[in-house]
């Protein structure tokens, strides 16, 4: 642990570290572009330069590692020189484009100009080296060669990361230019990556592109429900819809990456069948009502089921789409307040979907097989129903986030739950299950929801919520909480920190976590692999 | 003076082995092989005071000594033939002309590190040296000079030649080592050193054509022999690469410490058409001009030119007369490191371009005052910044240039053309 000061302050640093991770270990920020923590260090834009005692020139911070006694200065006059020349380097042959540049807001040319340059061009408009501009490169990709400052961490990132090596940079000295190789756009997985590591707006995303200044953008911490890799994401929105996801750094989950189907699972929560009230059936038309109303009828069938038939007659089944807290409370209204054990899960993958890779990519697209699982709520055999709905032993279910015509096919389904004297849907969007359902209850998708997801090896995380869920629609939660007041006239816990932590004093898999413990990396089951 | 690097002047035909062999070819390998241990040949280079002809002027000895001993790794030893700094050109004779010499200096300096394999980077334009140099490995190798057992001493070496695709930035060390991996030539990041991680990730030493065509003669003859030639810090027989408005040009083999003046009067014959001397760069493009005043006072060793203000480099000596627009020179060695920047570290990228802008503007009449100053602070702005010495190799010509004859870039700005043009743009001097 060498000794080192930074700034006037002292700092043990980690052997073999450098100087810019010993900076930020003070809190203090070394400007830079082409240092990323996760990829090779090539030194070269030279924005982290700074003044380091008895080095006989500037240093960059990003290659020095730390070493006892050193005495780095990163406010010095000779640092700042420098900061500012870099800038004003890097800025003469830029084009300035920032009124019709989608990264503006979030540049870094932008923040560093500010902070570290500020100074007036000496360099005429005229005269500046003209590249490519808006060309789509592969995948979701844009590139602006005039807007790059050629840090290549695009390049590294396929060279280093994919291993797909699409992007390089041609020609020489100040008419270097990123490119794809004639003829091979780029074509990855997690090509959107290179669009976040960019620090300028060299790459930017095609579908993003001029739909939002990111200055009105909200954010809200949450987890990707695209798969059960369940990568940390930061979810971009504003007036209750989704704009982009953006990859959070979990080093326990994802690194700083996510892959471009996650990407874009948001677009697959924002349809037009979207719930927005509970909805009843009556003759061939599913008619809208009150949340009070919906709830009562479905707690008065619930009562009368359980009167003639036993509380065995009513059933559920969660999709492995739900949250830790919206599985748990289901659990409890079924076993405490219903009275039934019978729960299952459903943990289902649409065909046509990216099988597991060696990166981050799962076959299982649901973000919460194992939470269900490790709260004991056992995978969903259909015959075993089948045969309880023919025997007259079955009368209710209630299906939740499980789509049960699109999971089992229509035929099976009519064939099998077609005998139910009930069915209640409470889910997100008006889907196939919802059509033949006499009640469907309105919930909002995982961005729009506090709680919790377990991922396929054991890890928890939060999730956020970015805004409420639509119209009438409330959280999974919430509509449980509602369904066992309905039943038992007494309050049942709605908020997902304090469901979470009676599941933790309850289930023995999640003992010892505590709901405020999951930021920002989240904690492993006990059981976790 | 005894010719040592240039004996192919009165040895005809030396470059063939058989010729080479009967002046003593091949005997300062012999003597390395069986009569000295590899400890003893880098003490003998250290002790000769040998240092890097091709620029650093780092002393050899020292160099071969960074290689780790007894590397798990295999050790490489890279000759740089990548001849590439404007007005340099004494490998490429030396490569012509004496082939053998270059590979002996490689085997000894292969047997000094342990190393058995050698990479000869040379410049794609050294199609015809390339041919010679082949043809030298080709005739040792069927003597049993290159390969397995050297001289039945159980020592191998393989040499084998990598054509570069002209580049400048390839001639230097690490930028070389990306180039022969099948790379793009940026240089590397230092630390690591290419004597801990250099070709392909193992120790390597990087030593100049001429800085190994002078090993043999070390061997042969003693660190103390060499060390009486010229400066004891800075000592040897030197090719100086003479160019510009002088009677003879051309490549001239002298001690070190040879004074400039005897240079460009004596051997060179004087300055073309019997002019005034405006200024020499003492050693290739990159290094600060001497006004006609320094030059004649300078004696041309590492130490003596670098406390005179520049560097001998290449001593690549270029002589500049009367005529000659201090702005057009200084723009063409612009236009040539920005041709050449490879583009990796910012200020080099982006710099180069806009001082030759800067310059060109200069040229043509449209400069303004303020652009002088300008110059300066893009110079230093760039110098020492940079991965390699690129940026330094244009900020330094500027940062000289610029304050030496700051009255003729006066002069352009306030007659808003070249003063050494007519108004066509034509030179105004007879020719």
């Amino acid at each position: 642990m060498p000794k080192l000061t930074i700034d006037g302050k002292e700092v043990d640093a980690p052997d073999g570290i450098n100087v810019i991770e010993a900076a930020e270990l003070l809190g203090i920020e070394i400007p830079h572009y082409c240092y990323h923590p996760a990829l090779s260090v090539p030194g070269n834009c030279r924005m982290c330069l700074v003044e380091i005692e008895k080095a006989p020139k500037l240093q960059i911070s990003c290659n020095t590692k730390v070493t006892e006694g050193m005495v780095v200065h990163t406010q010095s006059a000779k640092t700042k020189a420098a900061q500012r020349a870099v800038l004003e380097f890097l800025l003469i042959n830029h084009p300035i484009d920032c009124p019709v540049c989608d990264q503006a807001g979030e540049c870094k040319l932008q923040d560093y100009y500010m902070e570290y340059d500020d100074q007036p061009s000496r360099f005429p408009l005229e005269k500046k080296v003209r590249k490519g501009k808006a060309i789509p490169i592969g995948s979701d990709v844009m590139l602006d060669q005039e807007r790059c400052v050629l840090c290549a961490r695009c390049t590294r990132f396929f060279d280093e990361v994919t291993h797909t090596s699409e992007l390089a940079i041609f020609e020489r000295g100040d008419h270097n230019e990123i490119d794809i190789y004639p003829g091979h756009p780029v074509n990855n997985k997690y090509a959107g990556n290179v669009i976040d590591i960019c620090p300028v707006g060299a790459l930017t995303e095609k579908d993003f592109r001029f739909r939002m200044r990111v200055w009105y953008l909200h954010r809200a911490t949450s987890v990707c429900g695209g798969c059960e890799r369940g990568c940390a994401i930061d979810i971009h929105h504003q007036r209750g819809r989704i704009y982009r996801y953006k990859p959070r750094y979990n080093p326990e989950v994802n690194s700083y990456w996510m892959c471009d189907e996650g990407r874009h699972h948001f677009t697959t929560l924002q349809n037009e069948t979207r719930l927005t009230a509970p909805l009843v059936q009556q003759g061939e038309h599913l008619v809208p009502e009150e949340w009070s109303v919906a709830a009562r009828r479905v707690a008065s069938q619930i009562e009368s089921l359980k009167k003639s038939f036993g509380p065995r007659s009513i059933g559920a089944i969660i999709g492995a789409q739900a949250t830790n807290e919206e599985a748990f409370a289901l659990k409890r209204l079924m076993l405490d307040t219903v009275g039934s054990d019978r729960i299952a899960m459903v943990s289902y993958t649409p065909p046509g979907l990216s099988g597991d890779d060696n990166f981050l990519i799962r076959a299982n697209k649901n973000p919460n097989t194992r939470g269900l699982e490790a709260m004991g709520i056992a995978p969903a055999r259909f015959d075993e129903f089948a045969k309880t709905v023919a025997a007259g032993e079955l009368k209710m279910l209630i299906a939740m986030r499980a789509d049960l015509v699109t999971v089992m096919g229509e035929t099976e389904f009519i064939r099998d739950f077609g005998p139910l004297d009930y069915l209640v849907l409470i889910d997100t969007d008006a889907n196939e299950t919802a059509q033949m359902a006499n009640q469907v209850l309105p919930i909002g998708a995982y961005p729009e929801t506090n709680g919790s997801f377990t991922n396929f090896k054991g890890r928890v995380q939060r999730l956020s919520q970015a805004f409420s869920p639509p119209g009438d629609a409330l959280t999974g939660i919430e509509a449980i909480a509602r369904l066992g007041r309905a039943l038992d006239g007494a309050e049942h816990a709605s908020e997902a920190g304090a469901i979470f932590t009676q599941l933790a004093a309850s289930e023995p898999a999640f003992a010892g976590i505590s709901f405020d413990a999951l930021m920002p990396y989240g904690a492993s089951l006990k059981t976790a692999t | 003076m005894e010719r040592i690097l240039t004996r192919w002047l009165d040895i005809p035909d030396l470059r063939k082995l058989e010729v080479y062999r009967a002046h003593g070819g091949y005997e300062a390998l012999r003597k390395a092989l069986f009569d000295m241990t590899p400890e003893q040949i880098i003490n003998e280079v250290k002790n000769s005071n040998l240092r890097g002809r091709g620029g650093a002027a780092f002393p050899t000895g020292v160099k071969w000594s960074f290689i780790p001993k007894e590397s798990k790794k295999p050790v490489y030893v890279c000759c740089n033939a990548d001849e590439a700094e404007p007005g340099t050109f004494a490998n490429r004779y030396e490569l012509e002309n004496d082939p053998h010499g270059i590979i002996e200096g490689i085997l000894i300096a292969c047997r000094a590190v342990g190393s058995h394999t050698c990479y000869v980077y040379m410049r794609g334009e050294f199609a015809f040296q390339k041919e010679r140099l082949q043809e030298a490995i080709d005739e040792a190798r069927a003597a049993g000079l290159v390969g397995k057992n050297i001289m039945g001493s159980g020592f191998e070496v393989d040499i084998w030649i990598h054509r570069g695709a002209g580049a400048y930035i390839c001639g230097e060390e690490t930028g070389l080592l990306e180039s022969l991996e099948g790379k793009r030539a940026y240089p590397r990041n230092r630390p690591p050193f290419p004597a801990i991680q250099g070709a392909f990730g193992s120790p390597t030493v990087v030593n100049n054509v001429e800085t190994l065509s002078n090993v043999p003669h070390i061997i042969n003859r003693g660190a103390d022999w060499y060390k009486s030639i010229g400066p004891e810090k800075s000592p040897g027989p030197k090719l100086f690469c003479l160019s510009g408005h002088v009677k003879l040009p051309g490549l001239y083999e002298l001690p070190m410490g040879f004074p400039l003046k005897d240079l460009i009067y004596g051997v060179g014959g004087g300055i073309l058409g019997d002019r005034q001397l405006k200024g020499v760069i003492p050693g290739g493009s990159s290094f600060p001009v001497f006004t006609a005043e320094e030059a004649l006072k300078v004696n041309m060793d590492f130490d003596s030119v670098r406390a005179a203000g520049s560097l001998m480099g290449t001593a690549g000596v270029m002589v500049m007369n009367e005529d000659t627009c201090m702005v057009d020179m200084l723009k063409t060695v612009a236009h040539f490191y920005h041709h050449e920047s490879c583009g990796q570290c910012t200020p080099c990228r982006e710099g180069c371009g806009w001082i030759e802008k800067l310059l060109t503007d200069l040229e043509e009449g449209r400069g303004k005052m303020e652009d002088l100053q300008l110059l300066i602070d893009i110079s230093v702005n760039m110098e020492g910044n940079t991965i390699c010495v690129l940026a330094d190799s244009l900020s330094m010509p500027v940062k000289s240039f610029v304050p030496k004859y700051r009255s003729e870039f006066e002069d352009h700005i306030r007659l808003g053309r070249c003063p050494f043009k007519d108004r066509n743009g034509k030179s105004a001097i007879a020719a």
